[in-house]
């Protein structure tokens, strides 16, 4: 019992941490920038590397847009100019996570699209199981059967 | 509403496969970004001269005025398809009518001139990246790349990667005519 405990503990304290890739020499000096940094970082996606945000990536690029951002932040730029500043240079596909706009609307309405549309299904299929049940049950011959059950 | 639930399924198939065939597709590459340049002038950027390499550097402002297209072809000699890819430009450069201008890409200075006393300098104008920043305003993700950039000033085109293979140069030497560019016999 105690080492299972202490088994899934582990995992969950260890599973809460992900890899970073920030290098001693990137860290500034401000705790506040750095950790802006860090936050900033995570919301960047690698363009090398492209299922991985730049805080966690080790390609050289990444390490490059880190340092970006750690410049952007001493020069005094606010968090969503950072952002701004790497979008210019690369295109929304940097930002992990998608702008609301007209092209990138779908992206965002497909899964509840999905999910009434299988809702829609479900319940369709759940009623008409229903009704044939329904009818089953009320079928004149066996309802005797039924009462014997 | 019956017959509806039953094409759904179908549909789905039908849909989805399409998509999925069309993303298999030989000659699209879906881990290419766009690049936000194309239409834009090109970034401001500072590089420096490439020591012995006989060249001078060059900034925004060779790129603002020229009489011909330019080419600016980001490499460096750690990478090995720039190798490949360096018959392919050293050709262009000869045969049309451009000015090739390139960028050392994160490169140790004498390692970039080596390079290109061993292999020839086809470029006009060389600067040295030796941090990369240069690289981050032209939204380089990796080495080669080349900007297609027009004569008063505009980025055309970028292609991602080494321009190699029949196919490729090819189609590469039909984007620059398309913009205008001549061979230097047609003058």
């Amino acid at each position: 019992m105690i080492p299972r405990l202490f088994a899934v503990l582990f995992m969950i304290v260890s599973l809460s941490q992900t890899a970073f890739a920030v290098e001693p020499d990137e860290v500034l000096f401000d705790k506040n920038l750095e950790f802006r940094a860090r936050v900033i970082s995570k919301q960047l996606r690698c363009v090398v590397c492209q299922n991985q945000d730049i805080d966690s990536s080790n390609a050289g690029v990444a390490r490059d847009l880190r340092l970006l951002v750690r410049e952007r932040l001493i020069f005094g730029d606010s968090d969503l100019q950072v952002l701004e500043f790497v979008t210019e240079r690369y295109g929304e596909y940097v930002l992990l996570k998608p702008r609301l706009s007209l092209a990138t609307a779908p992206l965002w309405a497909a899964p509840f699209l999905f999910a009434l549309i299988a809702i829609f299904v479900g319940l369709k299929i759940i009623q008409r199981n229903r009704s044939r049940l329904l009818l089953d049950n009320f079928d004149d011959d066996t309802l005797p059967k039924n009462r014997g059950r | 509403m019956n017959r509806f639930v039953y094409m759904v399924p179908i549909l789905s198939v039908v849909l989805l496969g399409g998509f999925f065939i069309w993303g298999l597709k030989s000659d699209r590459d879906p881990n290419a970004i766009p690049s936000e340049l194309i239409g834009q002038r090109p970034p401001i950027f500072d590089l420096a001269e490439l020591p012995k390499s006989g060249v001078r550097s060059f900034s925004n402002d060779d790129l603002l005025a020229s009489e011909n297209v330019s080419l600016v072809n980001v490499f460096a000699s750690w990478c090995v398809p720039c190798r490949a890819e360096h018959a392919v430009l050293t050709r262009i450069a000869q045969d049309f009518n451009i000015n090739l201008y390139g960028i050392s890409y994160k490169d140790k200075p004498q390692d970039a001139v080596g390079w290109l006393e061993e292999l020839g300098n086809p470029y006009q104008r060389i600067g040295a990246d030796i941090d990369g920043r240069a690289g981050l305003e032209w939204g380089v993700a990796g080495v080669p790349e080349t900007f297609v950039v027009s004569a008063d000033g505009i980025v055309l085109y970028r292609h991602v990667g080494p321009i190699v293979g029949t196919k490729q140069t090819k189609r590469f030497l039909e984007t620059l005519r398309n913009f205008g560019v001549l061979e230097k016999g047609d003058l």
